[in-house]
């Protein structure tokens, strides 16, 4: 039986897609099946993320209404073997997400995969309820910047509330993960600092994933930053990250200020 | 640090904590009591569990709202071999 993950955050824009198309890439490459699954209906990118944009016929929805199989939806990655997605549909109504449909789906892929990472809406509305619905853990993606952390204490709210687990009344598994995080702004106190989010949202650490133009290069080209550049400073806090989740005890390293010779003396950011 | 900084304006992170620190005492503080109630039980488990091993899904916490008096039952069941005997 698979593990179910939902990458959630309250606020869009923090990098959630990014981070299930990262992770479920670097699990992949840790010989891991893994299924990424976009709950985002009529404002999918997952796929588009993830390269697959021309490859979508069936969606979830038509899943959920038995229109297809789940086996005729499922898009295998072309790069990694192990990779798959299923994407949200862009023309349906979302009303079409009923709970029963998804706990289906969810317990169908719980039984072909290891991992299934679900990409959440931004909000609160039903696509996010119902991507948590059933997970068995929470990714909380958090942006080192007031609304966010805002945003994720709410998400952490009904994570404790709306969710299956949570219902039985046991204890949802959460895992804080701090993306575009700019250590120099950090350091000259412009920018709140990790130990501050943890602080405040006192769940675990999971990883920290510093700024970086890697994101939107590989976005540009449809590839999870974890398989454009495996070894880009993002990939690899990725990667950690994965070892993580997976159990792994791997050290924490918090991003640091890169800095010139000239730097040490003009406080500036070495390019 | 360097010289620069004395030029620098006064660094605004520590005033986003605060104001977060205010903000969600009382946003949690309003929220419902189901969100109360898995809070509580986080926060007595963590301090259980320096103590015993206990597993996390043999804990119940539920609370009983009245009129007069509002009661917190707390049901957790800890294994025979941690060698602590219940009082």
């Amino acid at each position: 039986m698979g593990k179910a993950i939902v990458v959630t955050s309250g606020k869009g824009g923090v990098g959630k897609t990014t981070t299930t198309a990262a992770l479920g890439a670097a699990l992949a490459q840790g010989d891991q099946k893994v299924v990424v699954v976009d709950f985002d209906v009529g404002l999918r990118n997952l796929d588009l993320v993830m390269g697959a944009e021309r490859r979508v016929v069936y969606d979830l929805i038509n899943v959920i209404q038995g229109e297809a199989k789940l086996a005729q939806a499922l898009i295998r990655d072309k790069r990694l073997e192990n990779l798959y997605l299923l994407p949200a549909s862009q023309t349906r109504d979302k009303d079409k997400l009923t709970p029963e449909g998804v706990e289906k789906v969810m317990t169908a892929l719980k039984k072909t995969f290891d991992w299934v990472i679900c990409d959440s809406p931004a909000g609160i509305e039903r696509g996010a309820t119902l991507a948590m619905r059933h997970a068995d853990a929470a990714i909380v993606v958090t942006n080192p910047e007031v609304s966010s952390v805002r945003d994720s204490d709410r998400i952490i709210g009904l994570l404790d509330a709306k969710t299956a687990i949570a219902e039985r009344g046991e204890r949802m598994e959460k895992h804080l993960l701090v993306t575009r995080y700019d250590p120099t702004r950090a350091e000259t106190g412009d920018m709140l600092k990790v130990d501050d989010v943890l602080e405040i949202l006192s769940i675990p650490l999971l990883g920290v994933i510093p700024e970086s133009t890697d994101v939107l290069r590989a976005s540009n080209l449809g590839t999870p930053v974890t398989l454009a550049d495996a070894r880009s400073e993002t990939a690899q806090s990725y990667f950690a990250a994965a070892r993580r989740l997976m159990g792994e005890a791997v050290p924490i390293t918090i991003p640091s200020e890169k800095r010139s010779f000239f730097g040490m003396f003009f406080g500036r950011k070495a390019a | 640090m360097n010289i620069l900084n004395f030029f620098r304006k006064p660094a605004s992170a520590p005033k986003a904590r605060e104001r977060l620190q205010i903000l969600l005492a009382h946003e949690r503080a309003s929220r419902g009591e189901q969100d109360l109630v898995a809070r509580l039980r986080d926060e007595i488990l963590a301090v259980l569990a320096k103590h015993v091993p206990i597993d996390g899904k043999r804990v119940r916490v539920q609370m009983d709202r009245g009129a007069q008096v509002s009661t917190l039952a707390v049901d957790i069941e800890i294994p025979f071999d941690t060698g602590v005997r219940a009082a």
